[in-house]
C-alpha cells in the first residue's frame, strides 16, 4: 500500500457519496506534505487510480499542515477564474511509510558507481559504501529548515510566553478527546469512509486515536520536547497518522445545473505568515481578526469555529494571544485586543489532538465539519484556521447553503 | 594509556591560545567590573510557593555589580533567609535580563592602598558566599545575562544553576585580564565543579563560556530556552520563566524530587584527576600550564602564574589551604603596576565606548566604497548591525573576491555556532553588491577604502558627491594622507573625516576617527556613533601626518630599518620585542602591514619630519619593494612564507639588501638596548602627539597605542607606562641614545616636564 492508495480511496469515496460521474470533474487538486518519491504529482496517480477520467488534469500543492487548505483555495481560484467549474480538492498523508534517504555521501558514491569501468575501482567504491558514514540513513526533515527547532519545542516555549499551563493543557486535549469520543458515539462523523486495507481483511471504521483518559493519568507523562521542565507531552499533542480526505467544489450555477444541493459556501479566505520562531504557531490569532474584518463580520456572528489543534497549548496559546491587549497592539498591530472564540462553539466534534493529524489531508476535514456542523447545530457562519510549519497559517469563511 | 590520556588532556590546555588574548589583537575585556554609585535599595526579597526569591536589581544601571554597599544588604537579606521558617528553600535572580552580575566594582579595589586592604575584600566577599554555600536551605542560582568575574563567583557559591540559552548570557572570570584572580573562593569552587583542564582554561583566559558549552562542563546544572513575545516582551518573558523554572527546581532540590546530579567525567577526567593526586603527576600538569604561559607572556603578567600556585596549593593541601592562599595571592596581584595598567586599560576602554560628541541623526544606509580587504571587512561589521550596507568595487571580480571574504567569515561563525546558516544567508541576502552608484542616492554614510593615492580619493569625492544627499558623511578610511587635503576635494568639507580602521576588520577592536579642522561635530557624532556599533572601540584625534596610530608606529618602525641596516636580524627583534611584551614581533609586523605599504608611508613622513623620522637610507624599502618583496600577501618580505607551513623563514634576498646597505652600530647592540631603541621613539612620539593636541587626551592615546598598535598591555598604553615607571629614566635613557644618534631620540618638553616633576600624572584614573 501506498501514500495514492489513500488519496484514491478518498476520492472514490467522495465521488460514490455525492453521486457525481467521475467524467466530469474538471480539476483536481490535492496536498500533501511528506512527499512519496516514486508519486511525486500524487493527484495525478490517485485520480488515475480512482477511476477519474484520465482527460481531468490534477497537480499536488505543499504548505505544511494546511496543504488541503491550499488544494482548497485552490479550486477556489480556479472556478473564480473560470478555468473550471467542478473541482475537487483533497490531501493525504502517510506517515507509516516516509521516504528514508541514503546519505548524501552514499548518494554520491552511488553516482561515481556508475561512472566506473573496472571492477577494482567498483570495488573500491563498494567498500566505501560500507562505511558508517555512508550507512546512515538521512530521514526527512522534523525540524523547521530556518530555525532547526522542532515544532513541539517552539510550541513549548509558546506556551511559557503566553503562561499556558501543563494543567490547562491537559484539560483541554482530554476534551478534544470527550468531544470526539462522543461525535463517534453519536454518528456525527457522517464523513468518516471505512478503510479496507489491500490485501487484508480488516476494514477499518473509526480513528483509533480518540483515547479519552483521566488527567491523572494524563499527568504521569513526562514532557517530550523540553526537559524536565517543559508542559508539552505526548498527551497533549496531536498524533501522527495516515488519512486522506477530498471535498467536491463548484460554482453554484453547476450545483444547480446539476441538481445537487450543496452544503455550504466557501465565502472567503486568507493567508497570513510571520516570525517562524517565536511565533511558529500563532497564525490563527493573526488570521482570525483578519478574515473578519474582511468579510465585516464579528466574532459573534461566528456559529462554529473549527480550528486546527497542532498541540492543545498552541490552541490555548492563540486564544490567549487573541484576548491579551498587550499582543494585539504590540505584535498584530491593531487598537485592542479582538477576542478569542468562546469554547461553546469551538471545536465541538474533537479535532486534530483526538482524530489525528495527517498534515497533508486536515484541511479538508477542517472544513467539512465546519459544514456539517453548520447543519447540525444549525448555525450560518463557520471560521476555520489552522498554523503551519514555516510561520504560516490560513483562515476561512464557510456559511451554510440555505 | 594513562600517559597518553592525560597528554590528551594537556593538549586542551595548551591548545588554548586565548593567553594570547593578553595582547594584541583581542585584548578583550568584558563589563566584568563596571562602576557603579547609588544610595537605594538593591535586592528584594519574597516569598512565593514556600522558596525564597532574592532579587538583585541595582536602580538606575544597566547592570548590577558588587560592592561594598550592596554586599551588606546581601548579608542581611541572607540571614532573613535564614531565619525565615516559611522558606524551603532560595533562588537568586536578577531583575535585569540582559545581566545576573558583571562583577564587582572595580573602584573597590582601586580604592585599596595596601596588599592588606585588598586582602580585606576577599576576604569579605569569601565570607559571605561560604555562607551561601553553607546555607542548610538549597539556593539555586538563576542567571540571565552577564554571569562574570563577581558574578559568576556568586553563582557557584549556589548549590544549583539554571542559565538561560540566549546569545547575551556568558559566564567567565575574566579576572586575569585585570591581572587579577578570582578572589572571592572562585579559584577554588570551580576547580569543584568543572575538570581541572578546564578550570586552568577558564582562569588563565578569561574566555567567556556560552551557556550550553557551561552545561556540559559542569559550570551549570540545567539551561532553559528563551522564550518569544507572548503576555509580555519576549525579554521579560524569559525572565519570568527562568524565574518559575528557578522556584521549581529549588522546592525539589528542598523536597528531595531533585537531585544535584555530581558532573559526567570523562575517562580523561578520571585519569587526570588521578594523576594529579600525585606529586609528579600534578607537577607535570602545572608545569606544563607554566611553560605554555612563559611562552606566550614571558613572564610580564604575574596573574596567570599566581592563579597556577594558588592551583597547586589546594592540589597539594586541599581547598582550605586554596581559599587562604587565593586570597593572599589576591592582595598581591591587587597592587601590582600591571593590574593597576590592565584597570587603566579597562577604564580606557569604557571611556572609548561612549560617543562624547552627540547624538547623531539617525543613519540607514551606509556605502562602503573598494572591496578589498578594507572595504569588505568593513561592509561585514556594517552589514551585521543592522544597517542596509553597499558594497561597490570597479569591477566583478572585485566585488567578487570581497563577497567571498564576507562568505567565509560568515561560514567560521556558523562553523563555531555564532550565527546559524540560516541567519547568514539572511545577512548575506541584503548586502547590495554593486558597480555603479544607483544606490548610493539615499546613503547616509560613505566610507571609502579605495588606493591610497590623493588623485584617486578627490575623484571618487566628486564621483560621490554627484549621487548622495546632501546630509552624506563622506568617511575616508585612510592610515597616513592627512584628512584636510583630502577635504579640499569635497564641496562639503564639513562632511568629510577619516576612519581608520585596522586589518583584518572583523577581528580588531580599535578604530582611529580622525577630523580635521573643518569637519562639523555632528559628522564627527555619526561616524563615532557608526563605529560603536559596529562593535570598535573608538578614539577621536586630530589630523595630522600619520595622525596618531601610524605616526607613533611609523617613528618606531623608522629605528627597526636602521637596527636591521646595523646588521640586526627580524627573528632576533622579534624575539627581543615579543620579550617586551608586543603581541607581534616588529619584524613581523612589518610584514604584516606590508613593505610596500610601510615605505610609502615611510616616504610621506620623512617628508614631514625629516631628519627627527630618519636620517638613514631609505632606498633600503625601495629595493625591497622594487624586488617583490612586498611583506605576507606577496609571500615574501622580511620572511619567506609558504603555504600551509606555519614556519617562516628569514628572507635570504631580504637580508642580502639589508647587508648591502649595511652601516656600523653606533652603539652596542646589547638586547635592551633594541628594545628601547624601539620603545623610546613609539613612546616619545605619543607624548608629542598629546603636546601637539593631535590627541584630545591620554586616555585615547593608552587605548590606541594597545588595542590597535599592540603596546605591551601590561603597561596599560605609553601614558600609563610614564605613570607608573617615572619619565624620569625614559629621558635619561632617551638622552643617552641622542647622544649617538642625535634628534630621532629627542625627548619631547611635554616628557621633560614629566621627567622634572615626578608628581605629574598623565593619567588621574
Amino acid at each position: 500500500m501506498m501514500a495514492h492508495d489513500l488519496q484514491r480511496l478518498a476520492l472514490q469515496g467522495l465521488a460514490k457519496k455525492t453521486g457525481i460521474s467521475k467524467d466530469i470533474v474538471d480539476y483536481i487538486v490535492c496536498g500533501t506534505v511528506i512527499q512519496e518519491v516514486k508519486t511525486s504529482n500524487i493527484a495525478r496517480e490517485a485520480a488515475l487510480g480512482a477511476g477519474f477520467s484520465e482527460f481531468t488534469p490534477s497537480h499536488t500543492v505543499t504548505q505544511a499542515c494546511i496543504s488541503s487548505n491550499q488544494a482548497i483555495s485552490t479550486c477556489i481560484g480556479l472556478l473564480a477564474s473560470g478555468q473550471a467549474s467542478i473541482t475537487i480538492a483533497g490531501g493525504v498523508e502517510f506517515m507509516s511509510d516516509v521516504p528514508i534517504r541514503h546519505s548524501r555521501y552514499m548518494r554520491s558514491l552511488m553516482f561515481d558507481l556508475n561512472r566506473k569501468k573496472s571492477t577494482g575501482d567498483k570495488l573500491g567504491i563498494a567498500m566505501k559504501m560500507l562505511s558508517g558514514k555512508a550507512l546512515t540513513p538521512e530521514l526527512p526533515a522534523v525540524a523547521e529548515f530556518s530555525t532547526n527547532e522542532v515544532m513541539g519545542h517552539s510550541a513549548d516555549r509558546l506556551c511559557a510566553a503566553f503562561g499556558v499551563t501543563r494543567k490547562e493543557q491537559d484539560e483541554f486535549a482530554l476534551r478534544s478527546h470527550t468531544l470526539a469520543r462522543k461525535a463517534i458515539d453519536n454518528g456525527y462523523l457522517t464523513d468518516v469512509l471505512s478503510f479496507k486495507i489491500p490485501g487484508k481483511e480488516k476494514v477499518i471504521k473509526e480513528d483509533n486515536g480518540v483515547r479519552p483518559s483521566s488527567m491523572e493519568q494524563m499527568a504521569k507523562l513526562k514532557p517530550a520536547f523540553i526537559k524536565p521542565h517543559g508542559t508539552i507531552t505526548a498527551a497533549n499533542s496531536s498524533f501522527l497518522t495516515d488519512g486522506a480526505s477530498a471535498c467536491l467544489i463548484m460554482t453554484e450555477a453547476k450545483a444547480k445545473e446539476l441538481g445537487l444541493k450543496p452544503k455550504a459556501y466557501l465565502r472567503d479566505f486568507l493567508y497570513v505568515s510571520q516570525d517562524p520562531k517565536d511565533q511558529l504557531l500563532l497564525s490563527p490569532a493573526y488570521a482570525t481578526p483578519r478574515l473578519l474584518e474582511k468579510v465585516g463580520l464579528n466574532l459573534g456572528d461566528i456559529d462554529v469555529f473549527e480550528y486546527h489543534e497542532a498541540f492543545a497549548g498552541q490552541i490555548l496559546s492563540n486564544l490567549k494571544a487573541l484576548d491579551s491587549d498587550h499582543f494585539a497592539k504590540k505584535y498584530m498591530k491593531r487598537s485592542a485586543k479582538p477576542g478569542a472564540p468562546p469554547l461553546e462553539k469551538f471545536n465541538l466534534w474533537g479535532g486534530s489532538l483526538s482524530l489525528g493529524h495527517p498534515f497533508g489531508a486536515t484541511g479538508v476535514r477542517l472544513a467539512t465539519t465546519a459544514a456539517n456542523r453548520l447543519i447540525k447545530e444549525d448555525g450560518k457562519f463557520a471560521l476555520i484556521a489552522a498554523c503551519a510549519a514555516g510561520g504560516q497559517g490560513h483562515a476561512m469563511l464557510v456559511e451554510r447553503y440555505p | 594509556m594513562a600517559s597518553s590520556q592525560l597528554l590528551g588532556a594537556l593538549r586542551t590546555i595548551g591548545k588554548t591560545n586565548h593567553l594570547s588574548k593578553l595582547g594584541w589583537p583581542n585584548l578583550y575585556y568584558s563589563r566584568a567590573f563596571s562602576v557603579s554609585s547609588s544610595q537605594s535599595k538593591y535586592l528584594t526579597y519574597r516569598v512565593e510557593d514556600g522558596v525564597a526569591v532574592i532579587t538583585f536589581d541595582t536602580p538606575n544601571s544597566k547592570v548590577n555589580t558588587l560592592s561594598f554597599e550592596n554586599s551588606e544588604e546581601f548579608k542581611q537579606i541572607l540571614e532573613k533567609f535564614k531565619n525565615d521558617n516559611t522558606a524551603k528553600a532560595g533562588v537568586l535572580i536578577s531583575g535585569k535580563p540582559d545581566c545576573f552580575i558583571a562583577g564587582a566594582d572595580i573602584n573597590m579595589l582601586q580604592a585599596c592602598k595596601t596588599t592588606e586592604d585588598v586582602e580585606k575584600v576577599s576576604t569579605e566577599s569569601k565570607d559571605m558566599l561560604m555562607d551561601v554555600e553553607k546555607s542548610s536551605k538549597p539556593i539555586v542560582a538563576a542567571i540571565m545575562g552577564q554571569c562574570l568575574g563577581g558574578g559568576l563567583e556568586v553563582a557557584m557559591s549556589c548549590h544549583y544553576r539554571i542559565a538561560v540559552k540566549d546569545k547575551k548570557t556568558t559566564l567567565a572570570l575574566p579576572e586575569v585580564m585585570l591581572g587579577i584572580l578570582p578572589g572571592a573562593g572562585g579559584t577554588q569552587r570551580l576547580q569543584k565543579l568543572v575538570s581541572l583542564p578546564n578550570a586552568l582554561d577558564m582562569m588563565l583566559t578569561g574566555k567567556n563560556i556560552r551557556p550550553d558549552k557551561a552545561k556540559k562542563m559542569g559550570l551549570v546544572n540545567q539551561t532553559i530556552e528563551p522564550l518569544g513575545p507572548g503576555v509580555d516582551e519576549p525579554k521579560v518573558n524569559t525572565r519570568n520563566y527562568l524565574e518559575q523554572v528557578a522556584i521549581q527546581t529549588a522546592k525539589g532540590l528542598a523536597n528531595g524530587s531533585i537531585k544535584v546530579a555530581p558532573r559526567k567525567k570523562s575517562m580523561v577526567d578520571k585519569v587526570t584527576e588521578r594523576l594529579v593526586s600525585y606529586d609528579f603527576g600534578r607537577n607535570y600538569v602545572l608545569k606544563q600550564a607554566r611553560d605554555k604561559i612563559m611562552k606566550l607572556t614571558f613572564g610580564n603578567y604575574p596573574a596567570p602564574l599566581k592563579i597556577l600556585e594558588v592551583i597547586d596549593e589546594s592540589l597539594k593541601h586541599g581547598y582550605d589551604q586554596g581559599y587562604k592562599a587565593e586570597t593572599k595571592k589576591f592582595g598581591e596581584l591587587g597592587t601590582t603596576k600591571e593590574s593597576n595598567a590592565l584597570m587603566g586599560l579597562f577604564h580606557g576602554q569604557t571611556h572609548c565606548k561612549k560617543n562624547r560628541f552627540g547624538t547623531p541623526p539617525p543613519l540607514k544606509k551606509i556605502g562602503v566604497l573598494g572591496a578589498g580587504l578594507m572595504g569588505a571587512g568593513i561592509a561585514q561589521v556594517t552589514m551585521d548591525k543592522g544597517y542596509s550596507t553597499i558594497l561597490k568595487d570597479v569591477s566583478e571580480a572585485g566585488v567578487a573576491r570581497g563577497l567571498n571574504q564576507i562568505e567565509s567569515n560568515f561560514n567560521q561563525k556558523v562553523k563555531r555556532k555564532r550565527m546559524t546558516s540560516f541567519e547568514r544567508d539572511q545577512l548575506l541576502g541584503q548586502l547590495d553588491t554593486s558597480l555603479d552608484y544607483s544606490s548610493f542616492k539615499d546613503a547616509d554614510m560613505v566610507i571609502e577604502a579605495v588606493f591610497e593615492d590623493l588623485g584617486i580619493k578627490h575623484k571618487v569625492i566628486k564621483e560621490v558627491e554627484a549621487v548622495v544627499p546632501e546630509r552624506c558623511v563622506f568617511a575616508t578610511n585612510t592610515s597616513a594622507l592627512p584628512i584636510e587635503q583630502i577635504a579640499k576635494g569635497s564641496s562639503r568639507p564639513e562632511k568629510v573625516i577619516g576612519m581608520h580602521y585596522f586589518s583584518p576588520v572583523d577581528k580588531m577592536q580599535l578604530l582611529e576617527i580622525i577630523t580635521h579642522k573643518g569637519t562639523s561635530k555632528e559628522t564627527t557624532s555619526a561616524a563615532v556613533e557608526l563605529g560603536l556599533k559596529q562593535g570598535k572601540t573608538v578614539i577621536t584625534v586630530g589630523d595630522g601626518p600619520g595622525f596618531y596610530t601610524t605616526r607613533i608606529l611609523s617613528f618606531m618602525m623608522a629605528e627597526l630599518l636602521r637596527l636591521f641596516q646595523e646588521g640586526v636580524r627580524p627573528k632576533q627583534v622579534d624575539k627581543l620585542s615579543k620579550k617586551f611584551g608586543w603581541p607581534v614581533g616588529a619584524a613581523t609586523l612589518v610584514d604584516e602591514v606590508g613593505i610596500d605599504v610601510a615605505s610609502h608611508i615611510g616616504r610621506f613622513m620623512k617628508d614631514e619630519f625629516g631628519d627627527r623620522y630618519t636620517d638613514a637610507d631609505v632606498s633600503f624599502m625601495d629595493d625591497m619593494v622594487d624586488g617583490g618583496n612586498l611583506g605576507r600577501k606577496s609571500g615574501k618580505g622580511v620572511y619567506l612564507y609558504q603555504k600551509g607551513s606555519k614556519d617562516k623563514p628569514e628572507n635570504p634576498a631580504a637580508i642580502e639588501i639589508m647587508e648591502k646597505t649595511k652601516i656600523e652600530p653606533k652603539m652596542e647592540l646589547t638586547d635592551e638596548n633594541i628594545q628601547w631603541r624601539l620603545a623610546s621613539r613609539f613612546i616619545n612620539e605619543a607624548v608629542l602627539c598629546l603636546q601637539e593636541g593631535i590627541l584630545a587626551s591620554p586616555i585615547d592615546g593608552d587605548v590606541g597605542a594597545v588595542f590597535g598598535l599592540g603596546f605591551p598591555p601590561f603597561f596599560g598604553g605609553p601614558f600609563r607606562y610614564l605613570d607608573n615607571h617615572g619619565a624620569k629614566q625614559l629621558v635619561e635613557r632617551m638622552e643617552r641614545f641622542q647622544a649617538v644618534y642625535g634628534d630621532a631620540f629627542k625627548p619631547c618638553d611635554l616628557l621633560y616636564d614629566h621627567a622634572k616633576d615626578s608628581s605629574k600624572r598623565f593619567r588621574s584614573d
